[in-house]
């Protein structure tokens, strides 16, 4: 129990020492000390699956913002700290902490889960899919209909990726055989 | 409970540099903070206490031994991975607008676009 704890505090303080820090670099390095805190926190709590996959997308995450970052967090941004953005900050931290009240208020006990729907799962997991990892059972058979949608939109947004970063656009109809001939 | 609490504060820290602050790319890793503490959340929710990892193995009897809530765990393996995909789709639009505008500074791209 007290494990867990540790790495809560960890992540918390990486997570202050990003939102605080000025230059970009150390800030995005932050960001991957809470990622891994949090690849941590699933093992302890039993997720090992879960670890994997977000040690590698945070690697991933890692790869892509100081491919963002490297050469351009120089410029320094100087804030005015106007009273009104902080006045919206707290308008929204109000109705964000509202809804989590409302939200957590009728949530089980930590560590005592409803589990109505995750037993049928557990029991039936393994003679009806053949699955030894009642996960991959969920996501893969259960549930593919999700995983179809998850593909779906990380076609989305590869194909947009895609379309943002390319470096040369498709050439004008009259342009197009002038230069080479 | 306190752990819930404490995952409160780090959505909410994610959340101030959201708002608060005007770099792209901070705004990006506040997104990125939220994020983690939320999946946090729905993995802390289905933890149980001295339970397993929900995989079977030989000779063990199912019913008997207490596994860790297994929807949840499933349900965040897809959020993570779509997590990455709008990080990315977030990241490319930040490399094309400073490309654009030489800055990241969300007030200095309002001011120049006139």
């Amino acid at each position: 129990m007290l494990e867990l704890y540790v790495v809560m505090a960890f992540m918390l303080i990486a997570s202050a020492i990003a939102v605080s820090l000025r230059g970009l670099l150390s800030s995005v390095i932050s960001v991957g000390a809470v990622g891994l805190g949090l690849c941590v926190m699933f093992l302890l709590l039993k997720a090992p699956d879960l670890a994997i996959t977000q040690l590698v997308v945070e690697i991933l995450m890692l790869v892509i913002l100081i491919r963002a970052t490297i050469g351009r967090g120089v410029s320094r941004i100087f804030h005015r700290s106007s009273v009104w953005i902080f006045a919206v900050f707290f308008v929204f931290a109000a109705g964000f902490l509202a809804a989590a009240w409302v939200s957590l208020k009728d949530m089980p006990a930590f560590g005592e889960p409803l589990m109505r729907v995750s037993d049928y799962f557990i029991r039936n997991a393994l003679e009806r899919t053949g699955a030894a990892n009642i996960v991959t059972s969920v996501v893969l058979d259960f549930r593919a209909y999700d995983t179809l949608g998850e593909a779906t939109i990380l076609f989305t947004s590869v194909i947009g990726v895609l379309a943002l970063m390319r470096s040369k656009g498709r050439k004008k109809t009259d342009e197009r055989d002038e230069p080479d001939s | 409970m306190i752990l819930f609490v404490l995952d409160l504060v780090l959505m909410l820290m994610g959340l101030y540099v959201l708002i608060t602050n005007r770099n792209l790319i901070k705004k990006v890793i506040g997104f990125a903070i939220m994020e983690h503490g939320l999946n946090l959340l729905l993995i802390m929710i289905g933890y149980r206490k001295g339970g397993e990892a929900p995989v079977v193995s030989p000779g063990m009897s199912v019913s008997a031994i207490p596994f860790v809530d297994p929807l949840p765990q499933a349900v965040v393996l897809t959020s993570i991975v779509i997590g990455l995909g709008i990080t990315a789709l977030m990241v490319g639009m930040c490399i094309r607008i400073y490309q654009r505008y030489g800055t990241f500074d969300i007030a200095e791209i309002r001011r120049l676009r006139g």
